[in-house]
């Protein structure tokens, strides 16, 4: 019962689990906090895929929903510093610090943002869809832009990460593996989803949608649950990302952060869960290491995105794992 | 006289200045295999997407067992028992053959929302939809993707597909169109089957199988209904004649 997927999802999580040991032994732990931050796009490209690659819905707005978790994370603890409440009406709201609730807030905030917006972005379709999700997108960047409160277009720093009782989120080492573990956790939940009655229904609406409505099935609200669960999901990497980098602007949730998650996804390949895991740790090493020999490494991304995308249908993940001339 | 299943009364559509559907009139009687016929661009395709709610009416009533149906959506018209075969085959082209039917019993067994299991592992979901695939003379093929099919093979699956949800209705859009000889006599057979056990309207162009399959027949011209009666009644009616058997 090996097949080429399970071996390939084998050994990228044994190597992920080793790295730790050795970037010690070699002393390149700078290598920890990018490895960090590949796990921490890679779930939310895995989360984008979710409704690009199953739903068919093309989402040029992803990033507002890290930006989103990223932010409650930062506003959260900016309270905290400052000891003041963040609401003090219809019930107090103080800030935090502990990971416990900031997190499940971020979550929860993000989700909300998705509910809201994706029941009238999903009222559309195709390139009006991916126009309104940018429109949506640029408004929360813009609103965050104007937030002056909240250090405005220069950003938002942590003083320190946040806390959990028994981790310590100070250490790089922790915080990789904890990253590693969320990952983990949304990849199974995600694959679950993926086979489970619900999740056949989204991907046939991607299919035919008037087809999916007239066998009886409320096509609109499998979609909005999807989107929402998709959202919820980036947002926890936005609170992760801003407790990894201590650090957190508006330039997080730009169109062109959305962009990048989508080439994520499609290097990865779509439709493939651990693909974007692959494709955002590919993107970022590319830059990683290009960017020390020119600062204009786009020119050598650009045609490997165009190639990988003419010719690996499912991107580099199809690539690896397929072994050609078979269908479905 | 029998229950009316299916009720439509002085339905009206325009597109434009174009009056596609006017005062059209359709009662369907629980049981019966009820034809829909007329010539080209008479209205019958905008009367199927008008029944099944694709498109609203701009005025008239639509009855489902009584309950008026005019303003519910496609979705809730398929819980309450209406199901469609399209005209041009309406599949969902990267799933197998075995996947498309799963898809319309999960509809029946209103399973979509369940999200941990592994819906291959449903049992009755499985055993239904084998059931469908053996039916529809399509076991060995149960893997092959609905894209790969033939286009016999493929109105045979979206006949199982719409079977699937167990209707109390079902739509038969031009089920014959771009068969040959050999896929119009196996279809007949299989919608033969069916009679008695679900109510049909058919929409057909191939007259003889019209002839042979219907307990009723209507007649659709410029978007009215001319005539309703049997069979052998609508070859000799003179109106139909005229506006329709006539040219052929």
């Amino acid at each position: 019962m090996f097949n080429r997927k399970t071996i390939l999802n084998g050994i990228g999580l044994l190597f992920f689990l080793l790295l730790p040991p050795f970037t010690q032994i070699f002393g390149q732990e700078y290598l920890l906090s990018l490895f960090s931050r590949i796990l921490i796009y890679g779930l939310a490209a895995a989360s984008l895929d979710l409704i690009i690659g199953y739903g068919g819905m093309v989402s040029l707005g992803h990033a507002v929903f890290m930006g989103i978790g990223g932010y409650s994370v930062g506003i959260l603890a900016f309270h905290s510093y400052e000891s003041s409440s963040i609401l003090s009406w219809p019930f107090v709201l103080g800030g935090t610090e502990n990971a416990f609730l900031a997190w499940p807030f971020a979550i929860l905030v993000a989700g909300i943002f998705g509910l809201i917006t994706g029941a009238i972005c999903l009222r559309t379709k195709g390139m009006h869809f991916i126009m309104i999700t940018l429109a949506f997108a640029q408004m929360a960047y813009y609103f965050f832009v104007s937030l002056t409160k909240f250090g405005g277009s220069d950003g938002l720093s942590l003083y320190n990460r946040n806390t959990l009782p028994t981790l310590d989120l100070g250490s790089d080492v922790t915080f990789y593996y904890l990253c590693l573990a969320i990952l983990v956790i949304f990849l199974i939940i995600a694959h679950r989803l993926v086979g489970s009655h619900f999740g056949r229904v989204v991907s046939a609406c991607r299919e035919n949608e008037q087809r999916v409505q007239v066998l009886g099935f409320a096509s609109y609200r499998y979609k909005l649950v999807c989107y929402t669960f998709s959202a919820a999901t980036a947002g926890l990497a936005g609170a992760l990302l801003i407790n990894q980098s201590e650090f957190i602007s508006p330039g997080l949730m730009h169109w062109t952060k959305s962009g990048e998650l989508m080439v994520m996804v499609l290097l990865g390949g779509m439709g493939t869960l651990t693909g974007p895991v692959l494709g955002a740790a590919t993107l970022l090493l590319m830059e990683d290491f290009l960017a020390m020999y020119t600062e204009h490494w786009m020119i050598i991304l650009g045609p490997f995105l165009i190639i990988v995308v003419l010719f690996a249908k499912r991107g580099l993940y199809g690539l690896l794992t397929e072994t050609g001339g078979t269908n479905g | 006289m029998a229950d009316v299943l299916l009720h439509a009364k002085g339905l009206c559509k325009s597109f434009g200045a174009l009056q596609v559907c006017r005062n059209f009139d359709l009662s369907i009687e629980s049981g019966e295999l009820h034809a829909l016929i007329g010539p080209n661009g008479a209205g019958k395709t905008t009367a199927m997407n008008l029944l099944t709610g694709l498109i609203a009416p701009d005025s008239g009533v639509l009855f489902l067992n009584g309950n008026d149906i005019t303003k519910t959506s496609i979705h809730k018209r398929a819980q309450l028992g209406l199901a469609r075969v399209f005209q041009v085959t309406s599949l969902f082209n990267d799933f197998s053959v075995q996947e498309n039917l799963m898809l319309a019993v999960q509809a029946q067994q209103k399973t979509g929302a369940r999200f941990w299991m592994n819906a291959t592992r449903d049992r009755k979901l499985m055993a239904s939809t084998d059931e469908y695939v053996e039916r529809m003379g399509l076991t060995e093929r149960a893997t092959v993707l609905a894209g790969n099919l033939s286009h016999g093979e493929r109105r045979q699956l979206e006949m199982g597909m719409a079977l699937a949800t167990k209707p109390a209705m079902l739509l038969l859009d031009e089920p014959m169109a771009g068969l040959g000889p050999g896929g119009t006599l196996k279809l007949c057979e299989l919608i033969e089957g069916l009679k008695g056990e679900v109510t049909i309207l058919l929409v057909e162009h191939d007259t003889h199988a019209v002839f042979a399959l219907a307990d009723r027949i209507s007649v659709l011209v410029q978007g009215e209904v001319i005539a309703t009666d049997a069979p052998q009644q609508i070859k000799q009616n003179i109106l139909v004649q005229e506006a329709y058997l006539g040219g052929s």
